[in-house]
This record gives C-alpha cells, sequence and structure tokens, in this order.
C-alpha cells in the first residue's frame, strides 16, 4: 500500500521551508465515507499530509540519519471543508530542528483561500530521553518518501 | 526584565505548549504531574523557552537526563546521597525541600516546576547580559 499523501514538492529549502501539493480527486474512495452524498477531503488526512512535507524537511536537514516521529499536533485549526477537484498546498515551515526533534509551522491553504494552521512536533527517537532502542535499519524514510524528494531535484521534463 | 515579566512569559509558554488553563499554572505547580506534560513536551517547552528569550538551552541543562546511568546516583531505584548533591549542582534552579536521599527516582520530576523554569531563564539572561 501506499501511504503518501502529497503529490510532490513544489519548493524546498533545506532546513528552511517547504511546499508540497496534494490533488484530491472523487476518484480517492475515502472522500466519500464521511457525509454520503457530499464529498470531502478528510481533516485527518490534512494533517498526515502536513507531517509528510514536514517530516522529509526534518529529515532532509540532518541527511535521513534520523528517525523523525510525528510526536506532537500542537495546533490543528480547519477554516474550510475541501472538496474534489480542489489542490492542497502544504507550506512547512522549521521553527527549531536540533539534536532531539523539531517544531514545525504550517499553513495549508488551497488557491487564494486558507485551509488550516497545523503545528507539529518531531522526535528524532533514537535520541529520546527514555534510551529505548528501535530497530537499526531508517522505517521512516522508505523509498516511497525518498522518490518524492528525488524527483522534486530531477526537475524532470516529462513532455513526449 | 524583571521576574515579574519572565514569570508572565514562561506561563504564556506552557498554556501555549501544554493547553492548560491559566490558574493551574501556579508558581509551584510541577510541570509533569499538574500540568500533565508527557516527554515530548519538555522538548516542545524547550523550543518555546528558546524562542521566547532568546536563549539556548543546552541538553540536560533545564532538566538532567542521563542520572540514572551513573550507579552512584541512584540505586535500587532510589536516589543516594550523590545523587542529591550531584542533582543539587546541576539545578541550582530547583527547589529541594521534597527530595532527599532515598526517595525514588521518579520523584525528581518534583523538581520541574513553573518555579523552577522562572529561575532557570532568570539565570541564563543574566548570563547573557
Amino acid at each position: 500500500m501506499r501511504w503518501i499523501w502529497i503529490d510532490r514538492f513544489e519548493s524546498f529549502e533545506s532546513g528552511k521551508s517547504a511546499v508540497a501539493i496534494k490533488a484530491v480527486t472523487a476518484a480517492e474512495e475515502h472522500l466519500h465515507d464521511l457525509y454520503p452524498g457530499f464529498p470531502v477531503f478528510p481533516h485527518s488526512l490534512i494533517v498526515e499530509g502536513m507531517a509528510q512535507t514536514a517530516g522529509i524537511l526534518v529529515g532532509e536537514a540532518k541527511g535521513f540519519r534520523e528517525k523523525v516521529i510525528l510526536a506532537k499536533i500542537g495546533k490543528a485549526d480547519f477554516h474550510r471543508l475541501v472538496r474534489p477537484g480542489e489542490i492542497l498546498r502544504y507550506h512547512a515551515a522549521a521553527g527549531t530542528i536540533n539534536d532531539a526533534g523539531a517544531s514545525i509551522t504550517g499553513r495549508v491553504t488551497s488557491g487564494e483561500a486558507e485551509v488550516a494552521d497545523i503545528s507539529l512536533m518531531f522526535s528524532h527517537i533514537d535520541q529520546n530521553m527514555a534510551g529505548i532502542a528501535f530497530p537499526e535499519h531508517n522505517f521512516v524514510f522508505t523509498d516511497q518518501f525518498m522518490e518524492l524528494l528525488a524527483n522534486f531535484r530531477k526537475d524532470v521534463d516529462v513532455r513526449l | 526584565m524583571t521576574r515579574d515579566e519572565i514569570y508572565d512569559r514562561v506561563k504564556t509558554v506552557l498554556i501555549e505548549a501544554l493547553s492548560v488553563d491559566d490558574e493551574e499554572v501556579t508558581p509551584d505547580a510541577v510541570i509533569r504531574d499538574d500540568l500533565g506534560a508527557e516527554s515530548i513536551d519538555f522538548l516542545d517547552i524547550q523550543f518555546r523557552l528558546e524562542k521566547e528569550f532568546g536563549i539556548k538551552i543546552p541538553k540536560g541543562e533545564m532538566m538532567p537526563e542521563d542520572l540514572a546511568a551513573a550507579g552512584e546516583f541512584v540505586r535500587d531505584g532510589k536516589l543516594t546521597q550523590a545523587g542529591i548533591d550531584e542533582l543539587k549542582k546541576r539545578m541550582p534552579h530547583a527547589d529541594f525541600k521534597d527530595l532527599h536521599a532515598g526517595s525514588d527516582l521518579e520523584e525528581m520530576s518534583k523538581l520541574f516546576t513553573v518555579d523552577a523554569i522562572v529561575n532557570y531563564v532568570e539565570r541564563k539572561l543574566q548570563e547573557a547580559r
């Protein structure tokens, strides 16, 4: 299963900020589950999209050596519903990134409209205070995630 | 900056980081036990204090993390006198009235109160001057 809730990066400034976009389509099953006959994109998946955008920003800042885990949703204020056909933009700005973790301030927009304000905290779990050991391989940044950043950097022209 | 100003700003930081009510934040409120902070909240509080006061908080300086690793400080889950002495050295900003040799290591969290944070920030700002 592909658990990817952003389609591509639009901008990426290492350790500072990133913007990713997500095209919302009626073909996605989960849009039809919340209110029958009135498809909306679930807010929980908007949080996930921001977490993926921000998580890659945080991971890249340390060369993807850390296992970056979403540890806290400090704020998730939603201003409107999102319908099929909209294109969401996840704007993630780094507050602090240090050895232990990171704080991110995020905004979600659709065109000119403000969709949500989402602030997140990430933990570098190998550095956690409890001293718990985690598997050695980096299970957070799978190939699926790495492809997103690689494709942004390749800047491929796909005209045929 | 006066101590009252520092207190008010620390209070705002805690209200925002922990989603607690204004009246819950009192000088002797314990961050973990009274305000319900979990481990990630301590990092959140640290980041917010750094931003609010323009200070740098090195790992373990506000609240020591590695005390149990050294055998002489903790025995059978309880703090030794050497452990208490070490804590007093590392946390001059804390009030040790409820902690003594023989206290459970867990009780160490009682040192980390609203007042301890205010004391810590006050000292950091003085050092920076």
